[in-house]
């Protein structure tokens, strides 16, 4: 049955459904439905609820519950997702499953509190230090944010690494109609008994770690990590296709961004000009094969790359075309965002 | 498909008759989003939100051309009326503003929410104003569905459950005999 669930709030519940128990955070603006939402419905399914006293603290107990085995999650918005990052590297390098939300608002610095895509570098290029990236969702609509969220949990356990959503104000605090899954068996969950550091009752000691002292040794656990990550590349890769079969111009965008895309093609279509979206649901693996099949496509003339930010997804979009079409790039920062009708303008006026 | 705008004061009700309009819709079993303006703007004393129905997917939930302007205050008007679709519809509240739009191109109501409802329950303008729309919504919203979606938003306050539909119902016969 649907309901009308405002996107924090869908998120937090969808995460609840998907059997996490576990949830450290520090509050801030636009994402905060979230802790307060998790902070009484965590201890009414048998979970925990911790406000940490920083960022960088909720990061590190998100380290120590997945390390413990425990479905568990963190949320912030940009600054506090900077401030997460040393401790998003180390479980990356420990090899942890666990959720990590940022409901992305406007930067650099402290930057504002309306809508942003700012973080798409420090989402999809590793954000903290070394080689390493999350697998990185990003739902445009209150449905997707379950669907992803309740998924979230077992593709992080799968590949035993962090997988991170990420929205911005205008989805956190937007509301639609959606449905909740039906809460997990926790009988279900995977069983994390081989490495997991909860108890040694085999008499085998498990350590989890991302200090490797020996050059050769930490070489080949980079190696490990990028196979890995050719794995998720293959079979996790997530794309929306709309109208693009017969389109001459392609937007590219994701997130809300994406919706107004959609709007703004609606009308550029009632306008004879045949518009497409290629909308990529991981940012992390990137949907380049599909982008680079329709830059092949004689009938593609251009792509439009549409982000609220100063262009950051464009340079994935300019690797995947590998220069056959032109890459444009339309862009409102500052927490500003796009009317459908400025894409159009934008399209018919090249302005 | 209607994409409304609504927007006023801080404390008049102004996102939660949006709220009102999406419950409403998903007892018709419409498509429909809510969003709000967040942040200093509603600190600074203004809030406003986007609300759509439609029987199709929604794509942009944010509106640049309206079909519907509920201005709750003159700030309201003065920074929306311009952006309402040509043809489309603006109602103020006429308790609080107390000016007329400039546009020739809509339909406009001057409607004194307040004083209509304070005759019933002093904290039912907004109500009263989801009454004045179901006519205009033309029967995609029906008064049962409406009645539905403010059982539900006062689940936790029954007692306030009957003078608020008796708002949407006085709401709901005053538009009548405007559009009529």
């Amino acid at each position: 049955m649907k309901k009308l669930w405002k996107g924090n709030e869908a998120i937090a519940e969808a995460a609840v459904a998907a059997g996490c128990r576990y949830f450290f955070g520090y509050p801030i603006t636009p994402q905060n439905e979230i802790p307060e939402y998790l902070s009484w419905r965590l201890p009414e399914v048998g979970g925990a609820f911790i406000q940490a006293e920083s960022e960088v603290s909720a990061i590190n107990m998100l380290y120590g519950a997945a390390g413990a085995g425990a479905r568990a999650m963190t949320s912030s918005s940009s600054p506090g997702i900077s401030l997460k990052q040393e401790g998003i590297s180390y479980i990356a390098a420990a090899e942890l499953p666990c959720v990590i939300v940022n409901m992305m608002r406007s930067g650099p610095g402290l930057g504002g509190i309306q809508p942003a895509q700012g973080d798409y570098f420090q989402a999809t290029k590793g954000g903290g230090h070394g080689d390493y990236h999350p697998i990185v969702f990003a739902p445009s609509s209150i449905q997707e944010f379950v669907d992803l969220t309740y998924g979230a949990f077992d593709v992080a356990d799968k590949y035993r690494t962090p997988v991170m959503i990420i929205g911005d104000g205008m989805l956190g605090q937007m509301m639609e109609p959606a449905e909740i899954p039906p809460m997990r068996d926790l009988k279900t969950l995977p069983d994390k008994n081989d490495w997991a550091a909860c108890g040694h009752s085999d008499g085998r000691p498990r350590i989890i770690n991302s200090l490797r002292i020996e050059p050769d040794e930490l070489e080949a656990f980079n190696e490990h990590l990028f196979k890995k990550y050719e794995e998720i590349t293959k079979n996790e890769t997530r794309y929306e296709d709309y109208l693009t079969s017969d389109a001459e111009i392609v937007f590219v965008a994701y997130g809300s961004v994406a919706r107004i895309c959609k709007a703004a093609i609606v009308e550029l279509r009632a306008q004879g000009i045949k518009a497409g979206l290629i909308r990529p649901i991981t940012l992390y693996p990137y949907p380049t094969e599909i982008i680079a099949k329709l830059a092949k496509c004689d009938k593609v003339k251009k792509f439009v790359t549409v982000e609220m930010s100063m262009g950051q997804m464009v340079e994935d979009v300019r690797l995947a075309v590998n220069g056959l079409k032109p890459v444009e790039f339309y862009g409102r920062s500052g927490g500003n965002v796009m009317m459908p009708g400025d894409l159009v303008k934008y399209v018919k006026e090249g302005k | 498909m209607q994409k409304i705008t609504i927007s006023g004061f801080g404390g008049q009700g102004v996102l939660s008759l949006g709220k009102f309009i999406s419950y409403s819709a998903i007892e018709q079993n419409l498509n429909t989003s809510w969003l709000p303006s967040y942040g200093p703007e509603m600190r600074g004393g203004t809030a406003n939100c986007s609300v759509i129905y439609s029987a199709e997917e929604i794509a942009a939930p944010v509106i640049d051309h309206p079909d519907i302007l509920i201005a709750f205050n003159e700030p309201s008007l003065d920074k929306f009326e311009g952006s309402v679709k040509k043809g489309g519809i603006i109602i103020t509240n006429s308790d609080i503003v107390h000016k007329a739009t400039t546009r020739k191109d809509v339909k406009f109501y001057q409607i004194p929410v307040d004083t209509l409802a304070a005759a019933i329950n002093k904290r039912g303008a907004n109500v009263y104003m989801l009454g004045v729309l179901l006519p205009i919504f033309n029967g995609d919203i029906s008064e049962e569905a409406a009645i539905h979606a403010v059982e539900h938003v006062f689940e936790s306050k029954p007692k306030v459950i009957p003078s608020n539909i008796e708002c949407l119902k006085a709401g709901i016969e005053y538009m009548k005999k405007l559009v009529k």
